[in-house]
C-alpha cells in the first residue's frame, strides 16, 4: 500500500474519513458546475470570435442590450450560489462539530514542531497516534507565532493561535500514516514543520498505549522515508514521554506553583474560586456578565487574571506568563480542573 | 461623440505634442501634464514588475524539484515577501489607475488635465518615495514576514520590517490622492454634452475604484501604524505575549486588502469594456448593467473581508455571514463577463493584439472567478485555504485580470501615447507565449493545491514534483512573453509606422485628437453629441 496517500494523477487526496467523502461530493459538484460555465463563457467567446470574425460585406449588428437575457444571467447564478452556500455550510458544520464522546488530544505548535499531549500523560513530537474509527478532537494552541494544523486526507484545518485554543476533529477510517502540514507561515523552517498521524487498529493501539512494540499497517506517505531520515539526523526534538496522567500532572503543578494557597479543590471558596465543579458550567462575573468556564476561559484567567473576575472575588491574582507556566503545563492544569467534577 | 474634427486631423505626428512640448529631464520631473505623469507611473511600475518577476522566477526555480533548492530557506522567505509586497503595493494597485488612468481618463472626459495637476504630481512622488523605502528594506537585508505581515510573527522577526511597513504606508497616500483626483475630475471636468450616461465604462470603473481607494486605504495606514508602534514601543495590540489579539490584525489588514483586490481588478474590467466593443464594431452589451456592476462590486468589497479568516479561529457565525455575503461578489462579476461575451455576438471581430488580450482576459478571469466560488464555499475553503489552490486562484485573477488589463491596455493605447504602431506580429507571438506560459505555470497549482500542497514552503514534498516542474517551465514561457512585449514596445516607440489619430476607429474622445496628443490634449474643446459606443452598422 506504499505511495497511496494521494489518488493517482490529478485527483483529490485519499478519503481518510467520512467528512472527506462529504467534502469530495461538494467539490465535484462545484467542479462540474465550473466546467459547465467555463465552456459556456469561453466556448461562447471562441465560437463568436470565429463565426463573427471580420469579413468582406458582413456588418456588425447594432444591439444595445436585452433585459430578459440580463435578468436570466443575474437570477440563475444567484440561485445557484445560494445552493452552493447552503451545501458548504452543511458540510462545514460536520467538519467543526466534534461528537461529544471524542477522545481529546492536546496539540502545541511551536517553531518548528508539533507536540501532542495525551490525557494519560504521554507526549509525542511530530507524531500523533490514534485508534481507527474513533472520533479524535484536537485542542490546539501555540507557544509562539501563528501556525495552522492541516490534514489533507481528512480535509480539515485550523489555525493554531497563541493565547487561545482552537479545535480540529476527525474520525479516521483508513489505517496507516497521514500527512500533517503547517499551513500558516511561521518563519524560517515553516516548510519543515511536518507531522504524521498514525491510525492504528484497536489491538495495535492498545500495544502502543502500553509502551509495547506495535505494527503500523495500511497506507504510507511517500515522504515516509524522508521523515525517518530526519528523525535519525536528530532534526526534531524528541521529548521524554511522561507517564503520569495529565490531571495528576496538573494537580502537582498547582501545588508546586502555589495556586492552592488561594484556590481549593473541594468547593470551598478561599481568596479565589474553587476548582471543583466549574468546568463546563457558567460563572457570573463581577460586571454581571456570564461566561462558560472552558479551556479558553481558564487559560485567560491564568495569563490575564483581571480580564474576567468572578463575582464575589477581588481582582488580586498576579498574571502568570509563559515563562512561569508553559503551554504544556497549562494543558495539564486545565485537565486537572476539568477532572474535578 | 464628437467626430467632426477627426477628418481634419492629419496622419502626421503633430508638430507640437506633449512629448516635445518642453524638453529636458527637468521638464519631465516637474511636469504637471497628466500624460507625462502617467508615463512616469508606467515606467516605475514596469521597473518593479521586472524586479518582482525576477523574484518569482527564482522562487519557481527553487521549487522545481524536491531536494534541489537554489536558495536557502531564509532567502526564499524574503523573496516570497518581496514578490508579494512589490507586486501588490508597487505594481498592481498603482498600475492601471496610475499609468493608464492618468493618461486616458482626462482625455476620455475631454478635459485638459485632471482636476488637481499638482496633487497628481505629488501622488507620483509619494508613490516613488514609498517605493524607495521598500527598496531600502530590500537592500538592508530583506524582510521575511510575507506581504500580509501577520502578527505576532511580524512583530518578533528581525530585519527592517518597519521600512517595508513605511513603504506601504506612504504608497497608500499616493493611491488616495489619485482616487480623489479622479473623482473630482469626473464630476467637474467632463466635456460639454458628456452626461453621466455617456461616460465611457473605463471612467465608471475608475470611479468605483477611486471610491475604494479613498475609503479603504486609510484603514491600512492605521493598521500599519499600529503594527509599527507595537514593534517599536511594545504596545500590546496584536501580540498575545503583550496582551494583544493576533486575529484583530487579520481583520484590520483584510478590511483594506480585500477591497484592494477590487482596486486591482475593476480598472482592468474597465479597460476591456473599452477594447471589446471597439474590436467587435458593436456597442457594448448592457452598458448600464456593467457600470452598475462596478459599483455593486465596490460595495460588496467592503463587507466580505472575513472570508480570509475562515480557519483563523473566527466564530462560526461570522463564517456563516461572510461566506454568504461573498457569494454575492460572483453575481455582478458574472454579469460583466456575460456582457463582454454578449458584445461579441453578431459583431465584426478584428483580431488585433488588444482584442487577443481581451480573449485571454476572459479565459483567465473566468477560471479565476469560478475558483473564487470554491473558496467562498465554507467547507471547501477549510481544505483549500493556504494551499496552492489559493495561489493559483489569485494569480488567475490578478495576473489574468489586472496584468492582462495593463498589457492589453498598453497595446491598445500605444499608438495614442507614442504616435506610432507596435509590431502586430511580435504582439501576437508574445500574447501566445504569455497565455500559454501563464496557464502552464498556474493551472498545475490548482491540482497541487487541491491535493494539499501548502503555500509559502521553501521545500515541497516529492509527491508534488510533477506539478512543480510544469509550473516552473511555464514561468519561463511567461517571462519570454513579457520580454517580447518590452522589446516590441521599446523598438516601436521610435521605429514603428506612424499610427494616425485613430487607428482603431474608436469613438471615445481620446481618439478624436492627434497622436501623440498636444500638450493641452485637444485642439478645440470637444463637444459630445452621442454615446461612446454608437457603432452603427454603417461604420463597418
Amino acid at each position: 500500500m506504499l505511495n497511496q496517500i494521494y489518488t493517482k494523477g490529478a485527483g483529490l487526496p485519499l478519503q481518510g474519513s467520512d467528512v472527506a467523502v462529504a467534502w469530495d461530493g461538494l467539490y465535484w459538484f462545484l467542479f462540474w458546475l465550473s466546467v459547465f460555465f467555463f465552456v459556456l463563457v469561453v466556448g461562447g467567446m471562441i465560437y463568436f470570435a470565429i463565426v463573427y470574425r471580420q469579413r468582406e460585406g458582413k456588418k456588425a449588428k447594432y444591439i444595445v442590450d436585452n433585459h430578459l437575457l440580463e435578468a436570466t444571467w443575474t437570477v440563475i447564478p444567484t440561485v445557484l450560489l445560494l445552493v452552493i452556500f447552503a451545501w458548504g455550510w452543511n458540510v462545514y458544520k460536520r467538519m467543526v462539530q466534534p461528537p461529544s464522546d471524542a477522545m481529546e488530544v492536546r496539540v502545541i505548535g511551536k517553531q518548528w514542531l508539533w507536540n501532542f499531549q495525551y490525557e494519560d500523560g504521554r507526549l509525542e513530537t511530530n507524531k500523533l497516534v490514534v485508534p481507527i474509527h474513533k472520533p479524535v478532537k484536537l485542542l490546539m494552541t501555540s507557544e509562539d507565532v501563528l501556525h495552522s494544523f492541516f490534514i489533507p486526507n481528512f480535509r480539515v484545518k485550523s489555525d493554531v493561535v497563541p493565547g487561545m485554543y482552537t479545535t480540529v476533529w476527525f474520525e479516521a477510517k483508513v489505517p496507516g500514516e497521514h500527512q500533517v502540514f503547517c499551513t500558516e507561515y511561521c518563519g524560517t523552517s515553516h516548510s519543515g514543520m511536518l507531522a504524521k498521524i498514525e491510525v492504528l487498529e484497536p489491538a495495535q493501539y492498545e500495544l502502543w498505549k502500553a509502551n509495547k512494540p506495535y505494527t503500523l499497517s495500511g497506507v504510507r506517505t511517500i515522504s515516509s522515508d524522508i521523515f525517518a531520515a530526519r528523525r535519525a539526523a536528530g532534526e526534531s526534538t524528541q521529548l521524554k514521554s511522561e507517564t503520569i496522567p495529565l490531571p495528576e500532572q496538573g494537580k502537582k503543578l498547582v501545588e508546586a506553583k502555589g495556586c492552592t494557597a488561594c484556590h481549593s479543590a473541594d468547593g470551598s471558596a478561599r481568596i479565589g474560586p474553587s476548582y471543583k465543579g466549574i468546568f463546563g458550567h457558567e460563572a457570573e462575573l463581577a460586571n454581571g456578565e456570564k461566561v462558560t468556564v472552558d479551556e479558553n476561559y481558564i487559560s485567560e484567567s491564568i495569563r490575564k487574571p483581571q480580564a474576567k473576575v468572578v463575582k464575589g472575588f477581588n481582582p488580586v491574582m498576579p498574571p502568570y506568563t509563559k515563562e512561569m507556566i508553559s503551554e504544556t503545563e497549562m494543558n495539564a492544569i486545565i485537565a486537572y480542573i476539568k477532572s474535578l467534577k | 461623440m464628437s467626430h467632426s474634427n477627426t477628418a481634419t486631423l492629419s496622419n502626421e505626428i503633430h508638430g507640437d505634442n506633449y512629448l516635445n512640448h518642453s524638453k529636458g529631464l527637468k521638464s519631465w520631473l516637474t511636469t504637471l501634464d497628466h500624460k507625462r505623469i502617467g508615463l512616469m507611473y508606467l515606467a516605475t511600475v514596469l521597473f518593479f514588475f521586472l524586479l518582482g518577476g525576477i523574484f518569482a522566477l527564482i522562487m519557481r526555480l527553487n521549487l522545481m524539484s524536491y531536494g534541489h533548492p537554489v536558495v536557502d530557506a531564509n532567502t526564499y522567505n524574503k523573496l516570497m515577501t518581496f514578490h508579494g509586497a512589490i507586486m501588490v503595493f508597487l505594481v498592481i494597485i498603482p498600475a492601471i489607475p496610475g499609468a493608464i488612468g492618468n493618461f486616458v481618463l482626462p482625455m476620455m472626459c475631454g478635459a485638459k488635465d485632471v482636476a488637481f495637476p499638482r496633487l497628481n504630481l505629488a501622488s507620483y512622488y509619494i508613490y516613488l518615495f514609498g517605493a524607495l523605502f521598500a527598496t531600502a528594506a530590500l537592500i538592508g537585508g530583506g524582510v521575511d514576514t510575507g506581504w500580509t505581515f501577520y502578527t505576532p510573527y511580524s512583530i518578533r522577526t528581525s530585519g527592517p520590517v518597519i521600512l517595508v511597513l513605511l513603504g506601504a504606508f506612504i504608497a497608500g497616500f499616493a493611491s488616495i490622492l489619485t482616487g480623489l483626483n479622479f473623482i473630482v475630475t469626473l464630476h467637474k471636468l467632463r466635456a460639454p454634452g458628456q452626461s453621466w450616461s455617456r461616460l465611457p465604462l473605463l471612467c465608471w470603473a475608475l470611479y468605483a475604484t477611486s471610491i475604494i481607494q479613498v475609503l479603504a486605504t486609510p484603514v491600512l495606514a492605521i493598521t500599519l501604524v499600529l503594527l509599527m508602534m507595537e514593534r517599536v514601543f511594545k504596545i500590546g495590540i496584536f501580540d498575545p505575549a503583550l496582551g494583544g489579539d493576533p486575529i484583530l490584525f487579520q481583520h484590520f489588514f483584510w478590511f483594506y486588502s480585500h477591497p484592494a483586490v477590487y482596486i486591482m481588478i475593476l480598472p482592468a474590467m474597465g479597460v476591456f469594456s473599452e477594447i471589446i466593443p471597439v474590436f467587435s464594431r458593436k456597442p457594448i452589451f448592457g452598458y448600464r448593467a456593467i457600470a452598475l456592476a462596478s459599483f455593486g462590486i465596490a460595495l460588496v468589497a467592503f463587507i466580505v473581508w472575513g472570508h480570509h479568516l475562515f480557519v483563523s479561529g473566527q466564530s462560526e457565525l461570522a463564517n456563516f455571514i461572510f461566506s454568504l455575503l461573498t457569494m454575492f461578489v460572483a453575481v455582478p462579476t458574472g454579469v460583466k463577463v456575460f456582457s463582454w461575451v454578449g458584445t461579441m455576438y453578431k459583431g465584426s471581430i478584428r483580431f488585433n493584439a488588444p482584442m487577443l488580450y481581451a480573449f485571454g482576459f476572459i479565459e483567465l478571469f473566468t477560471i479565476g472567478g469560478l475558483t473564487g466560488v470554491f473558496l467562498a464555499t465554507l467547507a471547501i475553503d477549510v481544505h483549500m485555504t493556504d494551499t496552492y489552490f489559493v495561489i493559483a486562484h489569485f494569480h488567475y485573477v490578478m495576473v489574468g485580470g489586472s496584468i492582462m488589463g495593463l498589457v492589453g491596455g498598453m497595446h491598445y493605447w500605444f499608438p495614442k501615447v507614442t504616435g506610432r504602431m507596435y509590431n502586430e506580429t511580435i504582439a501576437k507571438w508574445s500574447f501566445g507565449f504569455i497565455i500559454f506560459g501563464f496557464n502552464l505555470t498556474f493551472f498545475p497549482q490548482f491540482i497541487a493545491g487541491s491535493q494539499g500542497m501548502p503555500r509559502r514552503y521553501w521545500s515541497q514534498l516529492p509527491e508534488f514534483d510533477l506539478w512543480n516542474r510544469l509550473s516552473t517551465v511555464g514561468s519561463w514561457f511567461l517571462a519570454v512573453g513579457f520580454v517580447m512585449v518590452a522589446y516590441d514596445m521599446i523598438r516601436s516607440a521610435r521605429k514603428g509606422p506612424i499610427a494616425g489619430p485613430n487607428p482603431w476607429e474608436a469613438l471615445t474622445l481620446e481618439w478624436q485628437t492627434p497622436s501623440p496628443p498636444p500638450h493641452e490634449n485637444f485642439i478645440e474643446t470637444p463637444v459630445v453629441t452621442s454615446w461612446p459606443y454608437e457603432y452603427k452598422p454603417s461604420r463597418g
